[in-house]
């Protein structure tokens, strides 16, 4: 290899040992880094793993959801299950605007009451998520509320989006609603859950401004159940206190991103 | 407004408006659908096609699918059109369009000339009549050469962007990244970061960290972080190193109101740049942004279809002479193009329809996990768009960005496109990578383990 070169490259010692330097790399990203060549290609092993993380995430996206499984986990909990207006998963892909409203029949259905706050079980882009997420954060943030919140029966909505949500809370007569939703899988994480708090939703008319978002719930290495439903307290507190959510309500204990990312809508 | 009709297979189709023709012509995507403005079975498309086919083209100069009195968008296209230019096409049908610009009549010179004179709703409507292979034959035509510290556009030759994302803006994490592409032998076109953050501050520190790498190995490249317009604008007031000025924009005042940008701000935002004078070998200091969907999203598409919409951004675009413009083009996701083969189908028409109003279109070859999409889609798409003279792809470490959370083409998808075609990268770029070392005796990129530019992460991994 040539040592000699522009801007000062010559004075620069080639290091033999690079294999250590893409180690000691890979601790500031996650990025697919160092992966070496098979020609123009990457080696086998590499293309292997890019496969199995978009296997991972294509099948958190087409894995039907099963609400029997959150209603098991969430035993003494009463359940109410809906569907969206999005008939299928192929249709939900393509029509956002049934997956934010509810099928009629199913709306008609609905126990509504003078309800302080309600959970939509959310699937989202990935079922998988809200199997193994959506109850225990349900059971965490619901221990922390404050004596003589009046919390509806469960909703478990099938091909959903979090503005579906607004419709549920409309329907229902609550004042507050927290959408637990499977997010879209990334090439890291297929099994990240998303929370979605709306003081006041109106369908129609409420706007991802108005909402607050907690992200990557995903234990252990997204955020845990307890670290999640103490910042869920915290914001259905100060949206009770403002009387509105959204980007005027900043969590009290640290930034909070208050937007939505636009992946998960 | 005009009414257009045909009959096919005795069955008579009605159109009620130009931009109800340009939709119903469209291509099938679910975009389209969403908006209710798709063909509604396969004969009516047909249908709309040969109505089109018969249109003339000086009808697009005298019906606008969004009014000339509440858009600046259409008032930019109409007001800058160039009859001149124009002359040789302003007798011809919209299909007649097509042949021309597949006769060998429509040389490099003749469409460069040409392009003046056509709007992004002519070159729009053409597109829907031709198909896959058409797109990529015309477009190989066409040669449009920008330049800063790098040509780009050259015949036989292909550029990337260097893409070294990081969730955090982590400056190691970012210096890895970029260190993994340089030695790859991408970033002739620009080394680009999607910042985390759109703070001034952070914006500056990932300038600095660029301008710093630039400079020190002499790379004949430029920066550009991906903030808004108006961040650039107080970053260059204050005296950070701004190579590009970066903005996302589309095909109305409307949708990019929704992105918080005017034709005045890019105006002031271009003035300050060329100002600035750091290019070398060339004066184009702005990159844009577009993407079919963004104008649907923001609820500003005026009943116009995607692609047609897509194409108006490109009058936006052309207007400040861009060093460059991609689409990102499977971004936005299922709801606008379902799976590879509408992506591929964009791919090919944005990219044609930029090309022939005169702009360096690049693409990001991109998917998102909920479409139905894979790699095998980005080696076809990217296969065909360099067949297609594509001035340059976008790429990042692996195909896999880890900020942006998607899935683009890879720096080792350019070494690949690169072999099978026999193309280079940017000349000034190429000279220096054969300067490092980094080329072998064919001029293709030399597989390293070791190398000086190593010390690139090592110092900020340190």
């Amino acid at each position: 290899m040539s040592e000699t070169g522009a801007g000062g490259m010559s004075e620069l010692v080639a290091h033999a040992e690079d294999s250590a330097l893409w180690a000691t790399l890979r601790r500031h990203t996650q990025a697919r880094i160092g992966l070496g060549r098979a020609g123009s290609g990457l080696p086998t092993r590499h293309r292997l793993e890019l496969q199995a993380a978009h296997a991972a995430a294509r099948d958190a996206v087409h894995s039907p959801f099963d609400p029997d499984t959150v209603a098991a986990a969430l035993t003494g909990t009463p359940t109410v299950r809906v569907r969206s207006a999005a008939p299928d998963r192929l249709t939900y892909l393509q029509r956002p605007d049934l997956g934010r409203r509810l099928d009629a029949t199913d709306r008609a259905h609905l126990p509504s009451g003078e309800w302080d706050l309600v959970f939509v079980v959310a699937d989202g882009l990935s079922s998988r998520a809200v199997h193994e997420h959506a109850a225990a954060m349900v059971r965490a943030t619901t221990a922390r509320l404050p004596a003589g919140t009046r919390v509806a029966p469960v909703v478990l909505a099938e091909q959903a989006r979090v503005a579906l949500g607004d419709d549920v809370a409309h329907a229902m007569g609550a004042a507050t609603v927290v959408v637990l939703v499977g997010e879209r899988p990334g090439m890291s994480a297929a099994d990240s859950l998303g929370a979605y708090l709306t003081y006041g939703p109106k369908p129609g008319v409420t706007t991802d401004a108005d909402r607050n978002c907690l992200s990557n719930i995903r234990p252990p290495l997204g955020l845990t159940y307890e670290t999640a439903a103490a910042k869920l307290a915290a914001l259905l507190k100060g949206a009770r206190e403002l009387g509105r959510s959204g980007v005027a309500l900043k969590d009290e204990s640290d930034a909070l991103p208050a937007a939505a990312p636009a992946q998960s809508r | 407004m005009s009414t257009y009709t045909s009959t096919l297979g005795g069955e008579r189709h009605r159109f009620d408006s130009l931009a109800r023709l340009l939709a119903a012509a469209s291509p099938e995507r679910s975009g389209d659908r969403l908006a209710g403005l798709a063909a509604s079975s396969a004969r009516e498309r047909v249908a709309a096609r040969w109505a089109l086919s018969e249109v003339p083209l000086t009808t697009f100069l005298t019906e606008p699918v969004v009014p000339y009195e509440s858009d600046d968008v259409t008032r930019l296209i109409l007001d800058t059109h160039d009859p001149v230019a124009f002359a040789p096409v302003a007798g011809m049908t919209v299909g007649e369009l097509r042949e021309w610009l597949l006769s060998e009549a429509a040389d490099a010179e003749a469409l460069a000339a040409v392009s003046p004179g056509l709007t992004p709703e002519m070159v729009a409507a053409v597109s829907k009549l031709m198909g896959n292979a058409d797109l990529v034959a015309v477009a190989r035509k066409v040669r449009v050469v920008t330049a800063f510290r790098s040509t780009i556009g050259l015949p036989g030759r292909l550029a990337t962007r260097l893409q070294p994302n990081h969730p955090t803006d982590d400056p190691a994490g970012v210096a890895a990244a970029l260190l993994d592409g340089l030695l790859l032998g991408s970033g002739d076109a620009v080394i680009g970061i999607n910042p985390a953050t759109d703070s001034p501050r952070a914006v500056r520190d990932l300038l600095e960290l660029l301008d710093g790498v630039i400079t020190r190995y002499a790379i004949p490249t430029q920066s550009c972080v991906l903030c808004h317009v108006t961040t650039s604008v107080d970053l260059m007031e204050r005296g950070a190193p701004v190579d590009l000025v970066f903005q996302s924009i589309a095909g109305t005042q409307a949708a990019n109101a929704s992105f918080g940008v005017t034709l005045g701000l890019l105006d002031e935002a271009y003035e300050a740049a060329r100002g600035l004078d750091r290019g070398t070998v060339g004066k184009n200091v702005m990159y844009f942004e577009t993407g079919q969907g963004s104008a649907l999203s923001a609820d500003a598409h005026h009943g116009v279809d995607q692609q047609t919409v897509e194409a108006r951004a490109y009058a936006v675009a052309r207007r400040y002479d861009p060093l460059l413009v991609n689409t990102v083009v499977g971004f936005i996701g299922p709801e606008y193009l379902y799976d590879g083969r509408q992506i591929l189908r964009a791919a090919l028409e944005d990219h044609f329809c930029g090309k022939l109003l005169g702009l360096p279109m690049g693409l990001d070859i991109c998917y998102t996990n909920h479409a139905d999409a894979d790699d095998d889609d980005v080696a076809t798409m990217l296969t065909m768009l360099g067949v297609a003279g594509a001035s340059f792809v976008i790429c990042t470490p692996g195909g896999d960005d880890i900020m942006l959370n998607y899935q683009s083409a890879s720096y080792h998808d350019a070494l690949y496109l690169r072999e099978v075609l026999g193309l280079r990268p940017a000349p000034e770029f190429e000279a220096w990578l054969g300067s490092i070392g980094l080329l072998d005796e064919r001029g293709a990129i030399r597989e390293v383990t070791a190398h000086p530019l190593t010390a690139i992460g090592r110092e900020l991994a340190a």
